[in-house]
């Protein structure tokens, strides 16, 4: 098995997958010649011509709009947003065509896409860089939304979102690209999306949470240990569907539950697994549910004691780990 | 450039055309500077202007900072220099310091943007900046306040509907605006070819009943002469101008691309043959209006300034964390 | 596919969808007014442009993109009478939404109509997606989009004109300019006379055409798809119509049109003018053009019995279609 970086994995699996099915086509700003701004594209034109790896005009909304049309039309698109914060002038098009073209025709139309796009911070990115969109796209029935926190996961969710017949948002954390090395398999496997993985068993306290987050959690864990205390980590790896069930499982196992993510504190989708778990399983609550996320500013600023003020670091995680299981 | 005649019928402002050589070289100083402090490690990210000094003080020397507003994006330090922004407030923006005028070190370099100075903010997704230049226009025509606004964006942007929003919003109202296209060809790395199926942005115009006019970047005179007559057409009422300035990008787009995988060779070799620093330097000395020794004395004088942009910028403190969570909404405290 | 010739048949054929149109449209209208349907679009007075145009391409093979206004568009592309008054009456056999949508957001797979939505000019991108993989597939395939000259104004249309011309994309932009956007005239709209204006600054063909005679429709439409499947890329069609009636049925136009100038286009009236061309040229007797009317008005009242008696949605089902199943 070949040790991989998170980037290496989407992109073999891209490769994998443009090999596979010839319906297959990837386009955005600069994936082709340049092969993207974060090289994820690589080599992907060259491999398969222009023809399905092609650059676009600058232009979100119409990339969107396009691979809809596109999918409709017998292709499985695979648009890349160069920069999630970029996403927003294709809004329209993912909440209001994409996600309701199924339930708005009765099932008639359907929209296979696969929309990739670079997210989150800690890489000096700033307020357009840097964000973290997800919960924009999680609240809304029709989508779903995709975070791998590990190469492995990257492979087997991208491949499954490929398959998937529904509008799917693959979220890529920029600072995992590099960051994150792994294991993965070379045959092509798939993870179903709406599984969340238990990455570590413990027995005091549950920590929940997804994509890069997973490893500083890990990290965490790995110091809780060292001060007796047992954290088990679940990785959600989508946040919508959730798997509402591993969830539950976890919560009432520890009964002590920390909600990690990036993304802003209010309405983050912390909110909602803390509502899940309220609902049912509060009695086997043995502490209340304790959120740590990205504070409630727009977007990450770019200075760095700024940038540093807001990032979630696995030091934080472990104090808010701590903390909880105090209680 | 240097066969070129002089505005016909019109006196020239000689002291003005080397104030123009003056931003000119000043931008590309500081923007030089920034690549060394990026080198050196100081700076996380550049993003430049060389190669398209001429066609930015060219237009932000034709404009009145004190009655016109402007909407720069990320490459336009050239503008926003000659527009009023001091080099020291530009490099305070570039290290993130607290008293970056522009965001107080919390946007990315080059995100320009000061009240006072008429500098609307902007932000990275491009061409939103053309929609709010012609509602800053509006806001022009409908408070019957003299004044203009002049709107940069790259050739990559005018794919955007934003582009074409605005333009059309702007022409059905006659508002006072000037948007200018500074194409440099390449948008990251993805050709005008592969952006547009047309030669001239500016041949656009025409979808909106309005001027689309082609100038040099290299050189500033004619950006000057397009943007005096724009603005004048703005300030009699009869709507916008589209002008497109054909420049060149010398750098990658920015310190962190690397532009040998899609750029030609040679193409930049033959590009710098039209560099518009030089270019205008050339056209002063041929006039007899410029020489080496003015030069040096230039170059000293713009030294001084860059120097000292940067050891005050150095030297400023850091944005105190605990400002983090400030100006989220509007509070009369902070 | 071959040049078709306008042969007498395919005359009739044009008129017969177009005055199936109207008749489906008045009906709707007469039920609306006795509270039976909530809401109508119409397509009334633009059934030249879009009969004419559909008429000329690959029916039910190429796609179409329609607008809220195309019912005589998607009749002649092979949505029924019926069919369209399941829709307009929401009733759970609708083929577009299942009675899911509002009327006249049209969506028919069976006939390669492609789902729309209420948000303007999001279709003129579909369009060109849709070109853009029968290009990939090679599959011969053009796709149209039909819309309004207000949603020209949108970022997408210039989106979608600019993506396709840069990727030479087999699609034909169709503008159905009837000189309003619910209320705003086109000179407040756009600071030009003609939409196909636009088309130079794309490097691509625009074309203005009488809206109002089928023929001309159909000829350049015809040409434009040859044009697209020679893989030389997209055009822009201007057809200058008029619609006769309000916005839809929730509008009154009377606040922002002058009845002269109604009454000066009902001059104009494509149905009639060109019922009285085919009369007049002997393509069709009076009593071939009786028995068609007599045909249409027995197919609009066997649809509208149809729908009326069809069951509604099941609530059940409300949850369905969220994703695939």
């Amino acid at each position: 098995m070949a040790v991989m970086s998170y980037l290496e994995a989407i992109r073999e699996t891209l490769r994998q997958e443009l090999r596979r099915d010839s319906r297959i086509i990837i386009y955005g700003e600069d994936v082709g010649v340049r092969g993207g701004v974060f090289r994820v594209t690589e080599g992907l034109q060259k491999e398969f011509g222009e023809d399905r790896v092609m650059d676009s005009p600058l232009a979100e909304a119409a990339i969107i709009g396009t691979a809809i049309g596109a999918a409709v039309n017998g292709l499985r698109p695979i648009p890349e947003i160069q920069f999630a914060d970029f996403i927003f002038p294709a809004i329209n098009q993912i909440v209001q065509e994409a996600a309701r073209i199924r339930y708005r025709s009765n099932g008639d139309f359907g929209v296979p896409l696969v929309i990739r796009a670079p997210f989150g911070g800690g890489v000096h990115g700033a307020l357009y860089h840097s964000q973290s969109v997800e919960v924009f796209f999680a609240h809304v029935p029709g989508l779903k939304v995709v975070i791998p926190g590990t190469p492995y996961d990257a492979k087997g969710l991208l491949a499954a979102a490929v398959e998937d017949e529904d509008p799917v948002l693959y979220f890529e954390h920029k600072a995992a690209y590099r960051s994150l090395k792994g294991e993965v398999p070379e045959e092509r496997y798939l993870i179903p999306i709406g599984k969340a993985d238990l990455k570590r068993s413990g027995k005091d306290i549950s920590i929940i949470t997804y994509g890069l987050m997973v490893n500083y959690a890990l990290k965490a864990a790995e110091a809780l240990e060292k001060e007796g205390i047992s954290a088990e980590i679940l990785d959600l790896r989508s946040i919508r569907p959730l798997d509402v069930q591993m969830i539950l499982e976890t919560a009432k196992k520890t009964g002590k539950v920390l909600i990690v993510h990036e993304d802003n504190l209010t309405g983050g989708i912390g909110g909602e697994i803390s509502a899940l778990i309220a609902e049912h399983a509060l009695f086997d609550l043995d502490a209340p549910i304790r959120r740590l996320a990205g504070p409630d500013v727009p977007a990450m600023p770019y200075s760095p004691p700024l940038e540093h003020a807001f990032m979630i670091t696995s030091d934080k995680i472990t104090e808010a780990a701590r903390d909880l299981a105090k209680f | 450039m240097a066969q070129r005649e002089l505005l016909s019928g019109q006196p020239v402002d000689w002291q003005k055309l080397k104030t123009m050589y003056y931003y000119m070289v000043l931008s590309r100083k500081l923007d030089e500077r920034m690549w060394i402090l990026n080198r050196q490690g100081k700076a996380a990210f550049v993003i430049s202007c060389q190669g398209q000094e001429g066609a930015q003080v060219g237009v932000a020397l034709a404009m009145d900072p004190s009655v016109d507003w402007i909407t720069p994006y990320y490459r336009d330090l050239g503008v926003v220099l000659a527009f009023g922004m001091t080099a020291r407030e530009v490099m305070l923006g570039f290290l993130a310091k607290r008293d970056d005028p522009s965001s107080g070190g919390r946007q990315m370099p080059s995100h320009y943007g000061l009240r006072a100075k008429h500098i609307l903010t902007g932000s990275s997704p491009v061409t939103t900046q053309v929609t709010h230049a012609a509602g800053l226009a509006l806001a022009m025509k409908v408070r019957k306040v003299p004044g203009i606004t002049a709107s940069f964006l790259g050739e990559g942007s005018t794919s955007q509907g934003e582009f074409h929003e605005a333009l059309n919003f702007a022409s059905v109202h006659k508002l006072p605006l000037i948007v200018v296209v500074e194409n440099n060809g390449y948008a990251i790395s993805v050709p005008q070819a592969h952006q547009m199926s047309v030669i001239n942005v500016a041949d656009r115009a025409s979808g909106y009943g309005i001027p689309g006019v082609v100038v040099q970047g290299s050189d500033p005179l004619a950006v000057y002469e397009a943007t005096v007559a724009a603005r004048e057409r703005a300030l009699r009422g009869e709507g916008p101008t589209l002008i497109e300035a054909k420049t060149h990008r010398y750098t990658p787009h920015s310190s962190d691309d690397d532009d040998r995988s899609y750029r030609p060779e040679g193409e930049l070799l033959r590009e710098k043959a039209d560099d518009p620093v030089v270019m205008f330097r050339n056209w002063l000395t041929t006039y007899q209006k410029w020489d080496d020794q003015q030069e040096t004395a230039l170059l000293k004088r713009v030294r001084e300034v860059v120097d000292d942009a940067t050891d005050y910028a150095e030297k400023a403190p850091y944005p105190d964390p605990s400002t983090l969570l400030d100006h989220v909404y509007y509070s009369p405290q902070v | 596919m071959a040049k078709a010739k306008l042969t007498p048949e395919l005359l009739k054929e044009i008129y017969y969808y177009m005055a199936l149109s109207r008749a489906v449209d008045d009906r709707m209208w007469i039920l609306n007014r006795q509270g039976r349907a909530p809401v109508v679009y119409s397509s009334n007075g633009h059934e030249a442009t879009q009969v004419g145009a559909v008429m000329a391409l690959n029916r039910g093979e190429d796609w179409i993109v329609p607008y809220y206004r195309d019912l005589a568009m998607v009749i002649a592309y092979g949505e029924t009478p019926r069919e369209i008054m399941l829709h307009l009456l929401g009733r759970a056999a609708d083929p577009n939404s299942g009675g899911r949508q509002m009327p006249a957001h049209w969506g028919l797979k069976r006939r390669h109509i492609m789902t729309t939505g209420s948000v303007v000019a999001t279709q003129d991108v579909h369009a060109a997606g849709l070109a853009l993989a029968s290009k990939v597939l090679k599959d011969g395939r053009v796709s149209l989009a039909s819309f309004g000259e207000g949603s020209t104004s949108q970022g997408e249309f210039h989106e979608a004109l600019n993506f396709a011309s840069v990727h030479k994309l087999p699609v034909i932009f169709l503008n159905e300019n009837n000189g309003y956007a619910i209320s705003v005239p086109a000179r407040k709209q756009m600071a030009i006379m003609d939409v196909a204006a636009r088309a130079q600054g794309y490097g691509i063909p625009g074309v203005i055409v009488d809206g109002n005679d089928p023929i001309k429709v159909y000829e350049v439409t015809q040409e434009a798809a040859e044009r697209a499947r020679r893989g030389e890329g997209p055009t822009l069609i201007e057809a200058k119509t008029y619609r006769f009636v309000p916005h839809s049925s929730d509008d009154d136009d009377r606040a922002y049109r002058s009845r002269e100038e109604v009454a000066e286009w009902k001059k104009r009236d494509p149905v009639m003018t060109f019922e009285k061309r085919l009369i007049d040229e002997k393509v069709m007797t009076e009593d071939e053009l009786k028995a068609m009317q007599q045909r249409i008005k027995n197919e609009v009242n066997d649809a509208t019995d149809f729908a009326e008696k069809a069951p509604l949605p099941d609530p059940n089902t409300l949850g369905r279609y969220v994703y695939a199943e």
